[in-house]
């Protein structure tokens, strides 16, 4: 075990620059695909909750397609949709390698997981309340900001915090296929060179950064929650 | 204020139908504190909700302030509405809020300036006695206060008609007083209209000028609190003042809807030679009057001769049988 340490201690200088530029690579993927997927997922989830039989708009054929679409983008395991996806990254970053070619996936993949806990945070509101700022008068935009996306914001930051946490997860998936990253690391010189060193740096990189995630949100959703 | 004429609404659920308003007229005066009473399920809600088009009729017209609703289109629908504040049971005020926070809401959908929502919202937590509790939750409230909130929001855009569905169930009976207390003060000082529905008496006899009673999705009689007191055979005044359960053969209800300092029983006894048996007997406050109501056994020739005496002299007498 002590040959192990002195072993790691010794060529952790060669190492570090290697897991600090993977570091950043991660970083670099889970904020541009938490981006992409907070904007297009929180509308997305409004909109299921709103055209659904007693939701603000009730719209069942779109209401209905988009429960397909987000299903389909649900059952599809990360890595195949990675594959299956490769030839939109290509059109889109004019590459398939690389962290900001792997935002493409990564944001697809996130989008309907996303969108699925925003319905399910949204749908905790109040139906009272929504019938009351009705009675006041409201038109629906204004419901919808100033009512429904408040009072779930709890719920929607435990949402967030959760899709970032799988987005590092599938980031690291992103790195078997070329993404860049810790996954990439852990792929190219842990597995691949069998060198062990490397192997369990990134995971305790890796699980640091989900610890991390999950104690400042779960820091936030006390913050903003005052039931 | 408000003129609704009849009203039908109907339900599906899951095939069946269900008919919660066969043909409701309500008409409620300028500046009067309506009740509707009724068990659960007898349609009150549904009333409620129609009357500020929550819920559209599915037949039947509702005019509030000369104002016919069912004929608005979308914009102008909810620009009345801003004239028709509503309370609810389970207060639906919203969670992310403070207390000023909520009481404003109603303002910024009216497009209230920022400074006047400030002052508006300091003046209602006056007039609510929340004063000190602006800047906390409603989580942080007790259901008697989450209510004055309630009252306050639904006052905010200065309307002439105040909805209120079963605003004090959800309390204990000390702060359901002090919330009936408020809403009539409200009506003597801002001349506000009041439609409130509830199952329970004791808000009728509290605070109502006029009431009806629900059954079945239709009323089975309404009209002033005073005139049904002086209705023989009231359903309203049946529940005010129950009957004794096992009265002795004989036994006459006696109600006295306006209260009388005329010595009445002495007078029978002596003009007309009847005994006169006091079995029980009590004085309420119904809607600011005092109401008599006594149970008494009147035996003699001249019976029939001093109950209509007593008739003609204001009392609503029933025979118990
Ligand atoms: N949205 C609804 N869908 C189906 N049935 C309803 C709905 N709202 C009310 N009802 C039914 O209509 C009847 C009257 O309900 P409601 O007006 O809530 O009565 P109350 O307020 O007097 O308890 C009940 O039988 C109830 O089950
Ligand atoms: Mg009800």
């Amino acid at each position: 075990m002590t040959e192990w340490f002195g072993e790691l201690a010794a060529r952790w200088p060669e190492m570090w620059p290697v897991l600090w530029l993977g570091t950043l690579d991660t970083l670099y993927m889970v904020l541009w695909s938490g981006l992409v997927t907070v904007a297009v997922g929180l509308p997305l989830g409004v909109l299921l909750v709103a055209t659904d039989r007693d939701g603000l708009t009730p719209a069942p054929v779109l209401r209905a397609v988009l429960g397909a679409v987000v299903n389909v983008g649900r059952s599809l395991p990360f890595i195949v949709l990675m594959v299956a996806v490769l030839s939109l990254t290509r059109f889109i970053t004019g590459t398939t390698l690389g962290p900001t070619a792997a935002v493409v996936p990564l944001s697809i993949g996130a989008i309907p997981f996303f969108a699925r806990l925003v319905e399910t945070a949204l749908r905790e509101v109040d139906r009272g309340v929504i019938e009351a700022s009705h009675a006041m008068g409201a038109r629906k935009s204004v419901i919808v900001v100033k009512v429904l996306l408040p009072e779930a914001l709890p719920g929607l930051v435990a949402s967030l915090v959760m899709t970032v946490v799988t987005l590092v997860s599938y980031s690291a998936m992103a790195g078997a296929i070329g993404g860049g990253g810790l996954g990439d690391i852990a792929i190219r010189y842990g597995y691949q060179r069998f060198d062990d060193y490397y192997l369990w740096a990134t995971v305790v990189f890796l699980v640091l950064m989900v610890q991390l995630v999950q104690s400042a949100g779960d820091l936030l959703v006390r913050r903003v929650s005052h039931r | 204020m408000i003129n609704a004429v009849g009203l039908h609404k109907a339900y599906r659920l899951k095939g069946r139908r269900i008919a919660a308003l066969q043909g409701v007229d309500l008409h409620v005066r300028q500046g009067e504190v309506y009740g509707v009473v009724g068990r659960s399920g007898a349609g009150k809600s549904t009333l409620l909700r129609c009357v500020n088009l929550l819920e559209r009729p599915d037949r039947g017209e509702v005019r509030v302030d000369g104002q016919d609703l069912t004929a608005l289109g979308s914009a102008r629908l909810r620009a009345a509405r801003h004239g028709i504040g509503m309370v609810h049971q389970h207060f639906a005020l919203l969670s992310s809020r403070t207390v000023a926070g909520n009481v404003a809401f109603p303002l910024e959908i009216a497009g209230v300036s920022r400074v006047e929502r400030r002052r508006r919202v300091a003046e209602l937590l006056d007039l609510v006695g929340l004063a000190d509790r602006a800047r906390a939750y409603p989580a942080q409230l007790s259901g008697g206060q989450k209510q004055r909130v309630g009252i306050a929001r639904a006052l905010a855009p200065r309307p002439k008609v105040l909805l209120s569905d079963e605003a004090t169930s959800a309390l204990d009976p000390a702060t359901t007083a002090g919330i009936l207390d408020l809403l009539r003060t409200l009506n003597r000082e801002l001349g506000l209209t009041i439609l409130l529905i509830t199952h329970e008496m004791e808000v009728v006899k509290r605070v109502c000028d006029s009431a009806a009673i629900m059954e079945d999705g239709s009323f089975t009689e309404s009209g002033r609190v005073s005139d049904l007191l002086r209705t023989p055979g009231s359903l309203l005044t049946r529940s005010l003042f129950p009957l004794p359960s096992d009265p002795p053969p004989g036994t006459v209800a006696l109600t006295y809807p306006d209260g009388t300092d005329e010595p009445l029983m002495s007078q029978i006894t002596r003009g007309f030679d009847v005994d006169v048996n006091i079995i029980a007997g009590a004085l309420e406050e119904v809607a600011g009057h005092s109401v008599g109501r006594l149970n008494v056994r009147i035996t003699g020739e001249r019976r029939a001769e001093a109950l209509a005496y007593l008739a003609d002299n204001g009392l609503l007498v029933e025979e118990v049988r």
